[in-house]
């Protein structure tokens, strides 16, 4: 039994120790809103946030987030910058398939958080880990400025 | 939690779907059969009256009201969309055409996706750029008609001539008397008003469209899609359900000799190991056989499979190397091939010629690499299954889950979820079929079947391979008076067909055989080819592999004339005229009525001034940048891209900006027309730096993104500006999720030669620039 707190809820995870957090999460807490798209961190459809900074969910044993406080798409409205965030990609028609997307924000919350005023190359070096294949990214680049320019980035309330 | 990301049409209590008279409104149907052939059928059978556009596809299309809308007693209006959502916006678009002809409110409409059922639904084969421009005039009658039931009940029930109330945003006005009536309190009594005959119903004018071409519509999906609750093939969850990862033949074609399944059973969740009987070759849809590890989540079975041991019979393609088959293409073209087209004196003008100028392009095997790997789950109980998954052709799925299974296609329910990307690779249901007979072997318990990223590369249904050889001889203005291309690619129909080693006349109609170009001599060759691995479609198609050669060459022989490249393909484009495809003497023209749907060169030309203007063509440039430009028709519309390049003294790429100026007539949603060109950049400039797949003894050699790259944030161009031509509703919509693509790695080829000097003829470019 590995206990995990996942959006602010206690669950006792009973899977070896070394499963991903990606697979706990999606197949027994079903909370499929984190993604799977490569397994090996080089995609980012699975980012969470863990005590608040980014983790790839797929190469995080949850062994590794015992004692942690583990924050996904599903909660990440309750923070004032993810919320800002996913008004703004609704807004400005980001998602194409959407797949990536729970990612994408996942990796721009904890940017804006962060740097709330990222210039183009701290935009660049945060977000390219995470792979949109519909080709998103000038979408996605406009959205996180146009939270960013708006002053919803600051610290949290 | 409920399984059913998508809602099915046949228990709603709403009221107007109650009264069945289905097939009142069925439109015209083609033979069916080959899902491929479809919109070639008019062509392949001689003796049949030609059908075009949605009438030559299976099923053709419905416009029956009682299908697609429903109105709840609160005003709910629930629309129906038969077509698969993989991020080109249907579930916006389509719904939206029938909420403007109906007069209904948006913000009181929501959308249910259609099972796989093209007898009800008309064809429902989501790919070839297809949806609005066969749909869009059936969705508007649709709309329209349920607008007339309504106005027909209010008029009944008010005692007046119908001609004196209108339906207006959700309700329906008797102007004269004042009074209206909501769409709910005359939902009941519109479901018992006859559906108008088909010729009867009464279009509205394009100025009073609410939503069509407004550009002011949000993603229905967007919400969910940002909140992570947007489900997926891979979202799947149902009582009970089982995962499963399957080994397959690393070689197509390949057999399992034997399996060792001590270890695997050792893996704590693992229950059970099932092999999947390998189709013969040629794979058409079907399953390409192996191993399915059963287990209790899906990393379990993951680990399961790490373990599996399984001896393979590699079967004839084992030699594979995809290197020497480039070379193997090569010797092919540079002879002469089957001629499929052959304008005036190609040979006597070569002869003629003040100069012969030739030149070659290569483009590898390239994967789909949708960010969701293919995903589904199959349930059966008795002689009933029901299937959950990310299909683009849900009604294939039906037939062939059933035909596996032995079951009656009726007895099959199709359920579509949210497509995580298709790009053509989830047209294919295989990986459906795999977790129906898996479940089968499970005494039917749910079973979700997921693709690994490793799966999805290595066993894709690969976009072909191709070496295009090109010569033009040119007077001595530099000007082409003899063109002769021999396109070299095994075809996508070896996948269906044993033996086929030409490419298919809709490959050819993809920009090879119809180049509408003002050049008096004109042959076109193809050699044959053997395809060694599973050949399918991916975005864009053939166009992809023609176009990168066609418009690099035209530039090449612009530099050899020291001309100015765009000037220079506007010249070669010539003057404006329509151009029959038999003129051209292509058999296909997208499945599309070729008086309809001529070659526009005037079209074509506009696009390429307009990019041209809007780009600022002729702007001076620091050293180590360059402009590029190149255009193509493709599912009959007409894109054509200035794409400009930075490449520094490293001979790293960067793009500031890429300008595409679109004409595909009318839009439904122009958002979504600049969202795909956008996002077509972006694809295109992957396809031209960075993504090859490539083969050793039969095996694919790229199994994740690390091997197989596609263009990140940091490759994406900082700006893209789409310009969109703007059309007429009264004339043919043309396609807008494949064609923005194929003219981006010309254009970048183009701009790199402008920048460097130096010309690209085989991608990716990698690190073909490096010092």
């Amino acid at each position: 039994m590995t206990p995990v707190t996942v959006n602010g809820r206690r669950y006792n995870i009973n899977l070896p120790d070394d499963t991903p957090l990606l697979w706990a999460l999606r197949d027994e807490l079903g909370l499929t809103g984190t993604k799977y798209g490569c397994g090996m961190a080089l995609c980012g459809a699975c980012t969470v946030h863990v005590d608040g900074q980014v983790v790839r969910a797929c190469q995080t044993p949850i062994s590794a987030v015992s004692g942690t406080k583990v924050t996904t798409i599903e909660a990440v409205g309750t923070d004032r910058v993810g919320r800002a965030l996913q008004a703004a990609w609704v807004d400005m028609g980001v998602p194409q398939c959407g797949y990536c997307q729970a990612g994408q924000i996942m990796a721009a919350t904890a940017l804006l958080k962060r740097t709330p005023k990222p210039t183009d190359a701290e935009i660049d070096d945060a977000m390219s880990a995470n792979i949109c294949r519909c080709g998103t990214y000038v979408r996605i680049r406009s959205a996180i400025k146009q939270v960013a320019a708006a002053g919803q980035s600051g610290a949290t309330r | 939690m409920s399984a059913r990301g998508t809602e099915g049409v046949t228990d709603r209590p709403l009221v107007l779907a109650n009264v069945s008279r289905r097939g009142f409104l069925q439109g015209m149907t083609a033979a069916g059969g080959f899902i491929l052939a479809a919109g070639f059928s008019s062509v392949a059978r001689a003796a049949d009256p030609p059908k075009y556009g949605a009438d030559g596809m299976p099923n053709g299309w419905v416009d029956d009201p009682l299908v697609f809308v429903a109105i709840a007693p609160d005003g709910t209006v629930s629309i129906t969309c038969h077509r698969s959502e993989m991020g080109q916006g249907v579930r916006t678009g389509m719904p939206m055409i029938v909420a403007d002809e109906l007069e209904a409110d948006w913000k009181r409409v929501r959308v249910v996706q259609a099972p796989g059922d093209e007898k009800r639904f008309g064809n429902q084969d989501t790919d070839g750029s297809r949806s609005t421009r066969h749909f869009f005039t059936p969705m508007r009658r649709c709309g329209a008609a349920a607008r007339t039931m309504l106005e027909a009940a209010a008029a009944k029930r008010w005692g007046v001539p119908v001609s004196e109330v209108e339906a207006r945003n959700h309700e329906v006005v008797h102007a004269k008397s004042g009074r209206r009536a909501g769409y709910g309190s005359l939902a009941k009594e519109a479901a018992q008003q006859p559906v108008p005959a088909r010729d009867s119903v009464r279009l509205k004018d394009p100025s009073k469209f609410r939503y069509i071409g407004k550009g002011q519509t949000k993603l229905v999906d967007g919400p969910a899609m940002v909140t992570g609750k947007a489900q997926y093939g891979i979202d799947t969850r149902l009582p009970g359900m089982l995962y499963a990862v399957v080994a397959r033949p690393p070689v197509y074609g390949g057999k399992v000799v034997s399996v060792d399944s001590t270890e695997t059973l050792k893996v704590p969740g693992v229950l059970k190991v099932v092999e999947i009987e390998a189709s013969p070759a040629p794979a058409h849809f079907n399953p390409v056989g192996g191993v399915a590890v059963v287990a209790r989540n899906t990393w379990a079975a993951i680990q399961g499979r790490r373990v599996l041991k399984v001896t393979w019979n590699d079967g004839p393609n084992g030699s594979y190397d995809s290197a020497a088959f480039k070379s193997a293409m090569e010797e092919s073209a540079r002879k002469p091939g089957k001629v499929v087209r052959d304008n005036g004196n190609v040979d006597g003008a070569m002869a003629g010629a003040t100069k012969k100028i030739e030149a070659e392009y290569y483009i590898p095997h390239l994967a789909h690499a949708p960010m969701e790997p293919p995903a589904a789950t199959v349930r059966i109980s008795g002689s009933k299954a029901e299937v959950w998954g990310c299909f683009q052709s849900p009604q294939a799925t039906k037939d062939l889950v059933a035909k596996r299974l032995g079951l009656q296609p009726a007895d099959v329910t199709v359920n579509v979820t949210l497509l995580g990307g298709g790009f053509g690779r989830k047209s294919k249901p295989d990986f459906a079929i795999e977790a129906a007979v898996v479940s089968k072997a499970m005494e039917g318990k749910p079973v979700k079947l997921t693709w690994t990223r490793e799966d999805d590369l290595m066993h894709t249904y690969f976009h072909t391979v191709s070496v295009e050889h090109l010569e033009a001889g040119v007077d001595a203005q530099g000007k082409p008076v003899a063109w002769m291309h021999r396109s070299v690619a095994p075809t996508l129909f070896s996948t269906f067909v044993e033996g086929a080693k030409n490419e298919h006349a809709l490959e050819l109609a993809m920009g090879v055989i119809n180049v509408p170009f003002a050049i008096p001599n004109i042959r076109i060759e193809n050699p044959e080819a053997t395809a060694h691995t599973r050949i399918g479609w991916f975005r864009a198609v053939s166009n992809i592999p023609h176009a990168f050669a066609v418009q690099s060459f035209v530039a090449e022989l612009a530099a050899a004339a020291g001309r100015d490249p765009k000037d220079f393909l506007l010249e070669v484009i010539g003057p404006a005229r329509r151009i029959t495809p038999e003129e051209l003497s292509d058999g296909w023209n997208h499945g599309e009525s070729p008086e309809k749907y001529p070659v526009d060169t005037g079209r074509l030309r506009r696009v390429v001034e307009t990019v041209a203007r809007e780009a600022g063509w002729g702007r001076q440039m620091p050293k180590g940048r360059g402009l590029g430009i190149a255009a193509h028709y493709s599912f009959v519309s007409y894109v054509a891209s200035v794409v400009e390049v930075a490449v520094d003294d490293q001979g790293v790429i960067s793009v500031p900006r890429i300008d595409i100026a679109v004409d595909c007539g009318a839009t439904v949603n122009p958002d979504r027309v600049s969202a795909q060109m956008q996002g077509a950049a972006v694809m295109g400039l992957g396809i031209a730096t960075l993504g090859e797949m490539t083969f050793k003894e039969g095996r694919a050699q790229q199994d994740n993104f690390h091997t197989y790259e596609v263009t990140r944030m940091s490759g994406a161009p900082r700006e893209t500006r789409v310009h969109i031509i703007p059309g007429d509703y009264a004339q043919p919509m043309g396609g807008v999720g494949e064609p923005g693509v194929p003219p981006i790695a010309p254009a970048l080829c183009n701009a790199i030669f402008a920048a460097t000097g130096k010309r690209i003829r085989r991608l990716p470019i990698r690190d073909q620039l490096k010092a």
